[in-house]
């Protein structure tokens, strides 16, 4: 038996006019990823348990659970991402090119259904997102 | 719409589910009989999990004779592309500062 059918993967790809080593600064140096994703205690240590916080608003705490899966200086990063009994896996991908560095951001994942903040939660998913952008996103 | 997203979510975080689903989407119309010998566990646990893929309206079935026959309906994922859609939007969002802070890194 296989499980491949549902677990979706959302990929963003950029290309930025800098070096890997600067992005990999500030992807891996928790007060720079601060200043562009949440704040964080982050640590690029394999199997590091770490939490991004966002501002709490009411059904949501806040909080995402994460543990780092894999770091390779300069070119792969990745993290698991939990929050609202939704378990995912994030993994950034950096490649040099000509003009700086082509950045590749993926997240796959589902929600398992012993979470027991899922069965909690309040609020689903497209509430949790909509108040994250807003709240953490700066967008009120 | 809530509702329908937690079902959908539900009903595929268990790996027997989405097993059923996916061969479904692979096979077409199957047969509960079919579908149990597939899944490798007890058809009353194969029927328990249909009843929840129903709920969330990834299956349909239809009896013929003695028999019932299920038929996977991947419209009903439409609620995760929903979820997709705002975490891209999240993200496009990071995308933006994190090269902004990189101009400023320059400084």
């Amino acid at each position: 038996m296989t499980d491949t059918v549902p677990t979706r993967t959302l990929v963003i790809e950029r290309e930025m006019p800098h070096p890997q080593e600067k992005i990999w600064r500030a992807l891996t140096e928790g007060h720079l990823i601060e200043e562009w994703l949440m704040t964080n205690d982050f640590q690029p240590v394999v199997g590091h348990r770490f939490t991004f916080r966002a501002t709490p608003v009411p059904g949501w705490s806040g909080i995402i659970e994460c543990e780092v899966k894999a770091v390779e200086p300069h070119s792969r990063l990745a993290y698991s991402w939990g929050t609202m009994g939704m378990e995912s896996v994030v993994t950034w991908t950096l490649t040099p090119t000509e003009g700086g560095t082509h950045i590749r951001m993926e997240q796959s994942g589902f929600p398992s259904e012993e979470s027991a903040s899922y069965k909690g939660a309040k609020y689903g998913w497209r509430n949790f997102i909509g108040k994250l952008e807003r709240v953490v996103g700066g967008l009120e | 719409m809530q509702a329908a997203t937690d079902n959908v979510f539900r009903a595929l975080a268990d790996p027997t589910r989405r097993a059923i689903f996916e061969e479904l989407t692979r096979q077409g119309e199957q047969t509960v009989h079919a579908l149990t010998r597939y899944a490798g566990v007890s058809q009353p646990a194969v029927s328990k999990h249909l009843t929840v893929l129903k709920r969330a309206k990834l299956v349909r079935h239809r009896r013929e004779g003695r028999e019932t026959h299920y038929r996977a309906q991947p419209d009903a994922l439409a609620p995760m592309v929903d979820w997709l859609d705002h975490y891209g939007a999240f993200w496009r969002d990071r995308f933006d500062r994190l090269e902004n802070l990189l101009k400023r890194m320059d400084k």
